[in-house]
């Protein structure tokens, strides 16, 4: 076992989740204004960002009550684009599984995209720490996102409609994502399976309840796993 | 705009809902190990999500009615292709605000 205290991993972990408060601020600050010009009290915005915690699926809601949409399908769409939580808590549970169930709880109430992406790349690379400094990691990663997540969605609800239309936040969202799935694109796989999720997604656009994007997503997982296989056998083949 | 009370039942639901997805396997199956399978698959969840919900986004935005905008899809582009050489989330972010600012203001002025 590598020589780590949980004090040293847990502030390593909060430098990683550092960076990406420049992609969670203005991601709150935006649900509060749109939150807010769509009419929700203030009591309510702030419910969603700290009962849900989840950008993408408060959006969507947010988009979808807008629009009278069922509450059944409002509910079970934005739950579609959360799917990938259960895929992330399957990811770290090779990790985290044996920690105490009071634990996991709080660990699965802090998993989004931010401590994921840190948490699968640090485990990854320190195979040998310990199930205490990899919690350790995990918390000091979401120290940095969480209160500033809450704080600018306050921010963003208070300040509202006074932020002019000129400024196009509407496309802040589109922005902050691709600039995370950017860098994530470093394997033919991984390619593959973006190009086959955004191809599926908008030929599927005319499905009722979001079902084109799980239908999409799950044709990318088994597109990159295949490819990934594919490359590995080509591998070997050119090695023998 | 939905009731107030249709609202709380959302946020409630998503609540609980999106707990239950986070708590599914890490609750569930513990420190059993997973098979290979299907860690092959998980590995590509980020990619084979967040690309499909950004697309439409992208090429159908709402605050254009859904049409095409030029500004939008350069300010994409410049985001995707900052993002793919740099590997870096800060500096794709910044290239695709100023593309978009750039692009916007510079149809402003031509008066488009």
């Amino acid at each position: 076992m590598q020589d780590v205290s949980p004090k040293s991993v847990f502030w390593l972990g909060v430098r990683d989740g550092l960076p990406f408060l420049l992609v969670v601020a203005p991601f709150a600050l935006l649900f509060g204004v749109v939150s807010a010009e769509a009419g929700l009290p203030i009591a309510q915005t702030m419910a969603f960002s700290v009962a849900v915690f989840a950008g993408a699926a408060q959006f969507t809601a947010l988009q979808l009550l807008q629009d009278n949409v069922p509450t059944v399908i409002v509910i079970l769409t934005a739950l579609a684009v959360n799917t990938r939580m259960a895929m992330y808590s399957a990811a770290l549970t090779p990790y985290l599984g044996q920690a105490p169930l009071g634990t996991r709880i709080a660990v699965s109430y802090f998993l989004v995209d931010q401590s994921y992406a840190c948490a699968s790349v640090r485990f990854d690379e320190n195979r040998d720490w310990s199930v205490s400094a990899r919690i350790a990691y995990f918390f000091g990663t979401v120290c940095p996102v969480y209160p500033v997540w809450m704080g600018t969605t306050l921010v963003g609800a208070l300040v509202g409609s006074t932020i002019p239309g000129w400024l196009a936040l509407d496309f802040a969202l589109p922005i902050c994502f691709l600039a995370v799935i950017a860098p994530m694109l470093r394997t033919l796989a991984h390619r593959s399976a973006a190009l086959t999720s955004i191809t599926m997604a908008l030929a599927l656009a005319w499905m009722p309840f979001n079902l084109g994007l799980l239908i999409a997503a799950v044709l990318a997982m088994m597109v990159g796993a295949q490819v990934e296989l594919w490359q590995i056998r080509k591998n070997q083949g050119a090695v023998t | 705009m939905s009731s107030p009370t249709t609202i709380w039942i959302v946020i409630l639901a998503l609540a609980l809902g999106s707990f239950a997805l986070r708590f599914s396997f890490l609750g569930l199956i513990g420190g059993r190990p997973m098979p290979d399978w299907l860690l092959r698959h998980l590995r590509y969840a980020a990619v084979a999500v967040l690309p499909g919900l950004v697309a439409p986004l992208i090429l159908w935005p709402a605050a254009n009615n859904g049409e095409l905008d030029p500004a939008r899809l350069f300010a994409a582009g410049l985001t995707l292709a900052v993002g793919l050489v740099t590997r870096n989330v800060l500096a794709a972010m910044a290239a695709g605000a100023f593309a978009l600012y750039a692009t916007l203001g510079g149809m402003a002025l031509a008066g488009f």
